[in-house]
């Protein structure tokens, strides 16, 4: 589904920049990655050059996606292919509500796909049935998108979207930091219900908290712009237990 | 409740230039170019107008005509386009088809209507099933009114300005320059001359007018200025809301529109004021466009409340202030603008909120977009008078910029004579921030969407003031004003 060869990325109009020296992934349908590394790493960079962010220039590499090479795409297109990415700092938007925001999300999808639009009742019952399956405070939701959310209910907003959206690849950047252990049920919970034979997530995370609710396939340890360490399971064990000194 | 058909139609626009700029063929009565007595007597007898009101335009011609010699136009705005000349512009312009005013609307011309489809202003029955009383001013004379049967059963009056004239000369007398002398200022005082129509609006003590009355204002004739005059008086304990719409036509030349507005709300009363200015702007190198310098105010007596909601996305130069004198002990004020300017548009606008009764209060909401080459500046004025015990405004006023050669001003004049006033102000101004649009994206609007989506969701504090339907066509409006600025 994901092929990465050599991923190279730095900051868009700023020399010397790399930030990516080469990452190295490839993820086949069904299968859930974790991606850990230590602060600055470079984990954020990752997810968001895969979502075409332009404030990064992919330098060399290649970034393969159902068989397509999507470097050149925008963000919207990729999102339409079936790329989600849940944010690690989501950012406020006054004025937008989340239901009116959703509904186009999902609405330019159905026209990129020649489909019919969801109906306003349809996804109105969806949207409350989401709403309240990802513990999302209803009063809220009624607000701007993400404006005045704590750190928690932005991530509860995340997971809302990707449920609805339900995309074929989700990439979610610390969902789980930052959260308490409800809140990190809900993500599993999610993650653990939307996984399928043909969906595959890269779940970014610092902590190997979450990894005890969610089983990953296959764990890769990113220190400075590289991947230095692939494997199973264990491997997040490892890193809990001993910290990520040993692949420095 | 407006009508819908102007809301699908405006939807499914997909053009990248102004979308209202057609012209109507229809045989037009001009007056000769120029402005003297003469033409003043000339219009005032085309309109078969009594001797006072002819006495009036008299007047305030000659006074204008000083100050025209003395001072010429007001150059305090932030502002700039080359002198007006006033000798070189028709005052008066009627379509020839309507000398004798139509009965119905099987006698009004095909291809007026036709206009009037265009704009999505079909004057017939399921217009009036749909619940809108339109009163559509082509050019200068009012065409024809709907609703008004209904209206009448309720002693609601709501007729052209010239029919008002006609049938119910008392309530102009008394109202007519009350909130507005023709003194006030140098486009007031053009307009109270030379106005040639517009609407009015009468609402009987204790009643609430049931639907949206609706004005549609368009300028058709090229060379032509347009001065139509609006009057709305809310008895006491009554209510309405009123709408405007305004169109022109696609012209290389300038042109000029000089309206006034006055609104009087008696003790108790309620009048809801909203705008959607749509003006061609000129094109996106800055040729043609209308200038528009209108004077809008009204006066609310005690516990009497006036709102105006103006959505202003169109013309070359808008200079405009909606204001509010609070006269009358805990009368309400408010003022809720989103004012965009793209290419070369300018924008002067804003509000004044004259405080003079006791526990008075108002409210401002200001939001200037920037586009382009767009100048967009909003001025305030806040008077807090000495007999104002206890005065409240709240003002927030928002710039926000779309790419970096547009720019934005603010100008708030606050003047407080009473020690017991409270004011708060807020300002801020802010881009569209490539974060807010990488989100936006990431979930599958497209780059212009997810713009539009920014813009309007940080407009909604004003949109919303907006009836529905009216703020639907509103966020369509600035999507297609912003077409070319962003992508
Ligand atoms: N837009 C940017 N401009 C400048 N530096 C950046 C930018 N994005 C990331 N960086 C730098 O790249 C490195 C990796 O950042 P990030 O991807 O956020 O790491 P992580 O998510 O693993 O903590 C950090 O040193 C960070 O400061
Ligand atoms: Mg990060």
């Amino acid at each position: 589904m994901l092929k990465v060869k050599n991923l190279c990325a730095s900051v868009a109009d700023v020399e010397d920049s790399d930030i990516l020296k080469g990452v190295n992934i490839e993820v086949n349908p069904g299968e859930i990655h974790a991606i850990m590394g230590p602060n600055g790493s470079g984990k954020s960079t990752f997810s968001n050059v895969l979502m075409g962010r332009p404030d990064y220039e992919v330098t060399d590499g290649e970034i393969n996606f159902n068989g397509e090479d999507i470097i050149e795409l925008p963000a919207d297109e990729r999102s339409h292919k079936g790329m989600f990415l849940a944010f690690q700092y989501p950012v406020e938007i006054p004025g937008v509500r989340p239901w009116q925001f959703l509904k186009a999300s999902l609405d330019a999808k159905s026209e990129y796909h020649g489909e019919s639009k969801i109906s306003v009742r349809e996804f109105s019952k969806l949207f409350d049935e989401k709403v309240k399956s990802c513990g999302v405070n209803p009063e809220l939701i009624k607000r701007s998108l993400n404006d005045g959310f704590s750190g928690g209910e932005k991530k509860r907003n995340e997971m809302l979207q990707l449920e609805i959206l339900r995309p074929q690849l989700a990439i979610l950047d610390e969902t789980d930091s930052g959260l308490d252990v409800d809140a990190l049920r809900i993500v599993a919970d999610g993650v653990n219900s939307m996984r399928s034979p043909d969906r595959s997530f890269v779940i970014v995370t610092h902590y190997q908290r979450l990894l005890n609710y969610i089983k990953p396939d296959i764990v890769h340890i990113l220190v400075d712009g590289k991947i230095v360490k692939t494997g199973n399971a264990d491997l997040a064990l490892d890193v809990e237990k001993n910290g990520y000194k040993d692949f420095q | 409740m407006t009508n819908k058909n102007t809301i699908s139609r405006n939807s499914d626009l997909s053009g990248d230039e102004y979308q209202w700029g057609f012209t109507t063929d229809v045989e037009t009565e001009l007056a000769p170019k120029g402005l003297n007595t003469d033409i003043v007597k000339l219009i005032s007898s085309k309109k078969d107008e009594p001797a006072w009101l002819l006495d009036w335009r008299i007047k305030a011609y000659e006074n204008w005509e000083k100050l025209n010699k003395s001072e010429g136009e007001p150059d305090w705005a932030m502002i700039n386009y080359p002198g007006i000349d006033y000798q070189d512009i028709y005052y008066y312009a009627a379509p020839k088809s309507s000398s004798n005013t139509p009965k119905s609307l099987d006698e009004v011309d095909p291809e007026m209507l036709e206009t009037f489809e265009k704009l999505g202003i079909p004057l017939n029955e399921r217009e009036k099933l749909a619940g809108v009383a339109v009163d559509a001013v082509f050019d200068s004379v009012s065409v024809a009114t709907t609703m008004e049967d209904k209206l009448k059963e309720l002693g609601i009056i709501f007729c052209s300005f010239s029919e008002a004239v006609k049938n119910h000369p008392d309530l102009v007398k008394k109202y007519l320059g009350s909130v507005v002398p023709f003194s006030d200022n140098f486009f007031a005082g053009l307009n109270s001359a030379v106005f040639s129509d517009g609407s009015f609006a009468y609402i009987p003590p204790g009643v609430r007018c049931p639907i949206e009355l609706m004005t549609y204002f368009r300028i058709n004739t090229e060379g032509s200025g347009q001065f139509e005059r609006t009057l709305i008086v809310a008895d006491k304990g009554s209510y309405v809301s009123y709408l405007e719409g305004c169109t022109a036509p696609f012209r290389k030349s300038h042109q000029l529109h000089a309206a006034v507005v006055e609104l009087v709300a008696l003790e108790d009363a309620e009048i809801k004021y909203s705008t959607i200015q749509n003006w061609f702007p000129g094109t996106p190198e800055g040729e043609g466009g209308v200038y528009n310098f209108v004077t809008k105010r009204g006066r609310a007596e005690k516990n009497a409340k006036i709102s105006w909601t103006q959505v202003e996305t169109g013309s070359a130069i808008t200079w405009k202030y909606p204001s509010v004198i609070l006269k009358g002990d805990n009368s309400v004020g408010e003022f809720y603008s989103v004012a965009l300017t793209n290419n070369h548009q300018q924008a002067d606008t804003g509000t004044k909120m004259i405080h003079l009764g006791k526990n008075t209060k108002s409210t401002i909401v200001s939001k200037g977009i920037s586009a382009g080459k767009g100048n967009n500046t909003y001025r305030g004025q806040v008077q807090i008078l000495p007999g104002a015990e206890n005065a409240v405004n709240h003002t927030i006023c928002d710039s926000l910029l779309v790419g970096d050669q547009c720019g934005a001003h603010t100008v708030p004049y606050i003047e407080v004579r009473n020690p017991t006033a409270r004011l708060e102000h807020e300002a801020s101004t802010s881009k569209v921030s490539e974060d807010k649009l990488f989100y936006l994206m990431s979930r599958g609007l497209s780059e212009e969407e997810a713009h539009h989506m920014i813009i309007t969701g940080w407009s909604r504090d004003v949109i919303r003031e907006l009836p529905f339907e009216f703020a639907v066509e509103a966020s369509q409006l600035l999507k297609v004003s912003l077409e070319g600025a962003v992508g």
